[in-house]
């Protein structure tokens, strides 16, 4: 991991109520989240969160409803500001922004995409998405090409002059996100972008996502509370709940190495063999006769397609035609049964 | 002899009561009482006990004062006050006078024929619909047939006047009202006052603050009671604005400024126009009653009615009235479905 990450939150704490300062004092002395809320009336939303989040990788927050992820997303641009801890964009404390700085660093260094759109109604399409220029002051000859370029990009061309009840939700989504990105802003924070519109939909829309995000690599925060989305997307994954960060790494990795039951129960429904990778679970290479050659970035899926069912060989796993390793396929067998917490963990 | 005679006696204030006796002014009652000759009350049934009330002690013990006291004592008191507050309302409250008299000058200067014209311009700019043109067109001709041009177009300029002052006035406090929960704690009574008071006590105290030639003086009747409901509305219309659409002006970076002109008063807009609509309805009703205190237009043709008993004056007025509250119900309601369309929400 590279040293310098893009977003860095660290001991963050978020306590809803009258007197989160008072309570913070107790949250310290080790309350707990149901003590809190029963004896003082407040509400624990966040507690000790600490992530890096690298610059050009999505990185994705997921947990139940309630687990405090919207909550996460605002500190980010402090819709929302903390109890205690800190906001490091590029290694600045966001805390310590007056106002105008703030509203400076929300015009230029970050844009959001919302759960239903949040579309201003009255203004039409191409108005919509050049919100951003549009909030700056920019002249309309500036940003004009731009937005139109971005609503192309989109698959929107053409609705320049529709209204956004006019559009269909997958299409309004498109508007929005068309809007994050004539922002030009580094970071995009999207909170459950995807979770309003129906399955296929929400498929185009991700592969859209991960298109675009293929050429412009931004740094995303992307909230769901959906796991496939999560694996699909997420260069790294924060598990989150009830406000606390239970596990975070690189996907393939919490799914062979589950820290603790609730992960556990959380992974149990996916479909391993289409999500895991070969690469999490190839080894070194240490011998010299092979069935075939599949690529790491293949998924188990496809190569049990490959073996035809047969599950006893050993293949050789290339990266763009280089050798990298070997993939046992008992080993694979093996992965796709669904894994038990880490011992080490499960003291805690 | 009163019934609680021997309850202040056996309270042993007697020696105060006689002592201190009141001055107060003579009621209808002792008047009443003086000329029916005092026949003994002494032998009063249990079941006939009176309520303590300030009157029937003053019968036993002249030194309670008497009810009358108390009303006198509001209107002087109101009466002490109205001097000091005449000296600060009169500048404030004249741009009204000049607005209402000024506008009433241009509506009775410009002849039927413009005036006509100038109003089917304005319904079909506003409503962009040529049968609401048509009816407004008919209903207008129809009135001036029947010799009713005048006293319509009096009450219409009123409205317009009163209509926009509690616009100007009414959405800003709307506005404000929206953002601060102790305005609105302390707003809110207010308006609910003014919404039940009945109507004509609006014109007591204006009558003694204001000389009943000042055309400010119905102006004023009018505004109190139209502006609430376009205050309520604004604030309901802000306050209902969706909070995510909020939080993406916020996301992006507006300004509160921004907020107000491109996010919240766009979307509250709807509530709002109904909100006029709703006080270009409350002044049309409150116009009638104005015709009291020298407001002029159709509502004095009503009173003429009532007054000298001339029933067909009075109906063919009324339904004048009718007519223009139609009139202006439909042009308001097309406008604001017109807003509506032009914004449904997702
Ligand atoms: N303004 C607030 N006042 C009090 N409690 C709040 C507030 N906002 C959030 N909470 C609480 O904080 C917790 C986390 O809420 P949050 O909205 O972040 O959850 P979420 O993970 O986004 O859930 P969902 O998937 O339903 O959107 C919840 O228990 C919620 O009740
Ligand atoms: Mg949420």
């Amino acid at each position: 991991m590279s040293k310098n990450p893009m977003i860095s939150i660290r001991n963050l704490y978020k306590i809803f109520g009258d007197t989160p300062d008072k309570m913070m004092e107790l949250v310290r002395a080790g309350i707990g989240k149901e003590e809190l809320l029963e004896a003082h009336g407040h509400v624990l939303g966040l507690q000790d969160i600490n992530v890096d989040m690298q610059e050009g990788e999505t990185t994705v927050v997921m947990g139940l409803s309630g687990s405090g992820k919207s909550t996460l997303i605002r500190h980010i641009n402090r819709l929302i500001d903390p109890t205690a801890g800190e906001v490091l964009i590029q290694g600045d404390n966001v805390l310590e922004y007056d106002s105008d700085r703030l509203r400076a660093m929300r015009r230029s260094q970050m844009s959001m995409v919302f759960q239903h759109f949040a579309l201003l109604p009255h203004r039409n399409v191409l108005e919509n998405v050049a919100l951003a220029p549009i909030v700056r002051g920019d002249p309309s000859e500036s940003y004009d090409p731009e937005a139109r370029h971005w609503l192309e990009r989109v698959g929107l061309a053409g609705y320049e002059d529709h209204y956004p009840h006019q559009l269909s939700g997958g299409m309004q989504q498109r508007v929005g996100i068309a809007r994050a990105l004539t922002s030009n802003a580094p970071i995009m924070l999207m909170d459950e972008a995807f979770s309003a519109l129906d399955p296929l939909i929400r498929t185009d829309m991700q592969d859209l996502l991960l298109e675009l995000q293929n050429e412009l690599a931004k740094t995303i925060v992307f909230i769901s509370h959906d796991l496939d989305e999560a694996l699909k997307l997420a260069d790294h994954l924060v598990i989150l709940k009830d406000g606390l960060v239970v596990q975070q790494d690189e996907p393939q990795h919490i799914l062979l190495n589950p820290q603790d039951d609730y992960v556990v129960d959380f992974i149990a429904d996916i479909n391993r063999a289409r999500v895991l990778r070969v690469r999490s679970i190839m080894d070194p290479i240490s011998q010299d006769s092979f069935v075939g050659d599949v690529d790491q970035e293949a998924s188990l899926e496809d190569v049990i397609a490959l073996t035809g069912g047969d599950t006893s060989g050993m293949y050789r796993v290339t990266r763009a035609g280089a050798v990298v390793g070997q993939l046992d396929l008992k080993a694979l067998v093996r992965a796709l049964v669904r894994t038990k917490a880490s011992d080490t963990r499960r003291a805690f | 002899m009163a019934f609680y005679d021997k309850l202040i006696e056996s309270l042993g204030l007697a020696d105060w009561c006689s002592n201190e006796a009141s001055t107060g002014p003579v009621s209808m009652a002792d008047l009443l009482k003086q000329t029916q000759g005092d026949d003994s009350a002494a032998d009063t049934s249990f079941w006939d006990t009176p309520f303590p009330s300030l009157d029937e002690l003053n019968a036993a013990c002249s030194a309670i004062p008497k009810t009358r006291s108390v009303t006198d004592g509001v209107e002087n008191s109101f009466l002490s006050i109205k001097d000091p507050l005449k000296t600060v309302l009169d500048p404030i409250t004249q741009p009204l006078s000049w607005a209402l008299d000024g506008s009433m000058w241009l509506f009775e200067a410009l002849p039927w024929f413009v005036v006509i014209p100038i109003f089917l311009l304005v319904v079909y700019w506003a409503t962009r619909s040529l049968a609401l043109v048509g009816f407004v067109g008919v209903s207008f001709l129809f009135m001036a047939f029947i010799d009713h041009y005048l006293p319509a177009i009096q009450t219409l300029s009123i409205i317009f006047v009163c209509t926009s002052f509690s616009v100007v006035l009414g959405v800003p406090i709307g506005i404000l009202m929206s953002r601060s929960r102790s305005m609105r704690r302390a707003l809110v009574p207010i308006l609910d006052m003014l919404q039940t008071l009945p109507t004509f006590v609006y014109l007591i105290p204006l009558i003694f603050l204001f000389s009943v030639t000042e055309s400010k003086l119905y102006g004023i009747a009018i505004i109190l009671y139209a502006i609430v409901p376009v205050i309520r509305l604004t604030d309901l219309g802000i306050r209902l604005v969706d909070k995510e659409v909020l939080e993406a002006a916020h996301a992006f970076g507006m300004t509160d400024r921004q907020k107000l002109f491109k996010v919240q008063i766009p979307l509250a807009l709807p509530n709002i126009m109904a909100g006029v609509n709703q006080t270009i309805m409350m002044s049309l009703a409150m116009v009638v009653i104005a015709s009291l205190v020298s407001a002029p237009g159709l509502g004095v043709l009503v009173l003429r009615g009532i007054r000298n008993l001339e029933l067909g004056v009075g109906l063919v007025a009324g339904l004048g009235i009718v007519l223009l509250a139609v009139l202006l119900d439909r042009v308001t309601k097309a406008a604001l479905a017109r807003v509506n369309a032009a914004q449904k929400q997702q």
